[in-house]
């Protein structure tokens, strides 16, 4: 099993999700985060005092996938969240050791 | 078949003349004089009902303008206030104007109406009207004759909250709620009374209308409540100290949204404020209606324009301090200036305003937290200097010579001098304002210490304060 932890813009998330339900993946958690890497910030001023606002809102998007299926899934994910202007986001890829569906005790694959 | 004996002519009209001739030559002369007092009794009644009518158009305007003048404190200044702090401290900062709806109230029915209109020395009232004593439906013609008196003493208290509600902007985010009480308490008595008494009171040392030694126009305010909130906003600010991690740490204003409101509703509430100055649904209500709305519309447009030369982009919050700056500004101006003369007045208050908050502050470094000084000082000065300028009798002549002739009132009126009389009536309230804040705080420090303790500060008003929280978003 892999575990995929997207970073990406937040009004690409709607593209994201279609994409992946479209291959069947529809175990996903999502949140609001905020962060930054090549991109650089912007300015705001209230009355005359500046801020560079440099952390910028994203969501963070991740699912784990059997091990079969991350490339694919990863192709998707990537091609769906791309617009290709620096603040796309990254993705990383994990290896899990073991997922338990709380419920019932189901294991590994059988339990994404 | 008979005849009429009587010829009845057929006109009706001819019956009556005929009748009333008649008549005529019955009435004895007595009858006449009844006629003649008949006639003046009727003259005297319809007086009378004229009468009650200018004093209920005159009175259904005074207590709605109450009304609009109570709404700028609570929710307009509270919610123009309470967005530009911190989220932690929204309660904390529309508490400390809604407290003073009610604090301010007592004080004012107990001796605050009459140390400002009663009559004893040029600059404070005597205890005459003390505990609300002969403040009734009878109208008080030193001041407004055509309405009770007891609506001229709710309209003036709704002055007497909003005032020290300004001050408040200073100190936000950082004042203890029990030395903000006893400040505001101690300032209505030793600041704000005395400078009403003098500008407004009958004696008063300022008041242009009532004999005043020093003849100076405030219409609405600019003295009394925006130099004497502002200067004394300005003490509070360099006594209290900066906020902890001013200015290197992010204070950004916690949700423009409700400051837009709040703004809004303090650009409706002031006709309110300046044209129920008039103190009468009068033309000069009328005039002072439409100078104070050209006087925010300009200076919206000043200090956005100044803006976006000097950053590059016009922004909301410069909108909405534009158009509270330009409402100070005209607000001593307001009854006294054409409407071309108010939209200079406002986009002077613009451009000046956004001087004092972008320039002046970040270059002397003190923390004006929301910019009471910047905005209410410096345009409260302003706009009572410029009513100097462009006060004329066309607009208002209450000032008359021995020939009953309006006497010239500004420099437009090629009356220079004005602005010297003006100009001493600022430094008056500049004075008052500072020596007053100073030795009350000096008080307050000493009884209850002024500011929260860092822990207090960094965890917010809100919780440290007031025990609750601005938004819950769980649950």
């Amino acid at each position: 099993m892999k575990k995929i932890e997207a970073i990406i813009q937040p009004f690409k998330l709607e593209e994201v999700k279609e994409t992946l339900k479209a291959l069947g993946i529809d175990g996903m958690t999502i949140s609001d985060v905020r962060g930054h890497g090549r991109q650089k910030g912007h300015r705001e001023v209230y009355r005359g005092q500046e801020y560079n606002v440099d952390l910028l809102p994203k969501v963070k998007l991740e699912l784990v996938v059997p091990s079969g299926r991350y490339e694919e899934v990863l192709r998707a994910l990537a091609s769906a969240a791309r617009t290709g202007k620096i603040g796309d986001g990254k993705i990383f890829v994990y290896d899990v050791a073991e997922a338990i569906r709380i419920r019932n005790d189901d294991r590994g694959e059988s339990a994404l | 078949m008979g005849k009429t004996l009587c010829r009845v002519p057929k006109d009706p009209m001819k019956i009556l003349k005929r009748l009333s001739v008649l008549a005529l030559l019955a009435l004895p002369a007595s009858l006449f004089a009844q006629a003649g007092m008949e006639v003046q009794t009727r003259i005297s009644s319809l007086e009378s009902a004229v009468k009650s009518a200018q004093s209920a158009g005159d009175n259904a305007w005074m207590l709605m303008s109450a009304a609009l003048v109570l709404m700028m404190t609570g929710p307009g200044l509270a919610l123009f206030y309470g967005g530009l702090v911190r989220r932690k401290n929204v309660l904390g900062t529309m508490m400390q104007s809604f407290i003073l709806m009610a604090v301010v109230t007592v004080i004012w029915a107990v001796v605050g109406y009459s140390l400002a209109f009663g009559e004893w020395s040029p600059v404070l009232g005597d205890l005459r009207y003390a505990f609300l004593n002969h403040v009734g439906a009878a109208p008080n013609p030193d001041y407004a004759p055509t309405i009770p008196q007891q609506t001229f003493m709710i309209y003036q208290l709704m002055f007497a909250i909003i005032t020290p509600a300004l001050i408040s902007g200073a100190f936000a985010e950082r004042m203890k709620f029990s030395a903000m009480l006893l400040f505001t308490v101690l300032w209505s008595l030793i600041v704000y009374f005395p400078m009403a008494h003098m500008v407004w009171g009958k004696g008063g040392l300022l008041n242009a209308f009532s004999g005043g030694r020093i003849p100076c126009f405030d219409f609405a305010g600019g003295t009394v409540v925006h130099i004497t909130s502002g200067v004394s906003a300005l003490v509070c600010a360099l006594y209290l100290g900066r906020r902890l991690g001013y200015p290197d740490l992010p204070m950004k204003p916690h949700s423009l949204v409700i400051s837009f409101i709040g703004a809004c509703l303090l650009w409706v509430g002031w006709f309110g404020f300046n044209a129920g100055s008039a103190l009468a649904a009068s033309p000069l209500a009328t005039s002072a209606f439409v100078a104070t709305h050209f006087g925010a519309a300009a200076a919206a447009l000043g200090w956005v324009l100044v803006e976006w030369l000097v950053n590059g982009r016009p922004s909301m919050l410069g909108g909405i301090s534009g158009c509270v700056a330009g409402l100070v500004a005209i607000t001593p101006a307001s009854g006294f200036v054409q409407p071309f003369s108010a939209l200079a007045i406002g986009f002077c208050a613009g451009i000046v305003c956004f001087g004092m908050v972008t320039v002046v502050k970040k270059r002397l470094g003190y923390d004006d937290s929301l910019d009471a000084f910047g905005v209410h000082g410096a345009g409260g000065t302003l706009g009572a200097l410029l009513t100097g300028v462009f006060a004329t009798s066309a607009v208002n002549d209450g000032l008359k010579d021995a020939a009953g002739r309006p006497l010239p009132l500004g420099l437009v009126d090629g009356h220079a001098g004005q602005i010297l009389n003006q100009a001493v009536g600022c430094a008056i309230a500049w004075g008052l304002a500072i020596v007053g804040s100073l030795v009350i705080l000096k008080i307050c420090d000493m009884v209850v210490g002024l500011r929260v303790s860092k822990e207090q500060e960094t965890e917010g008003l809100d919780v440290a304060m007031h025990g609750e929280e601005g938004y819950i978003f769980e649950g």
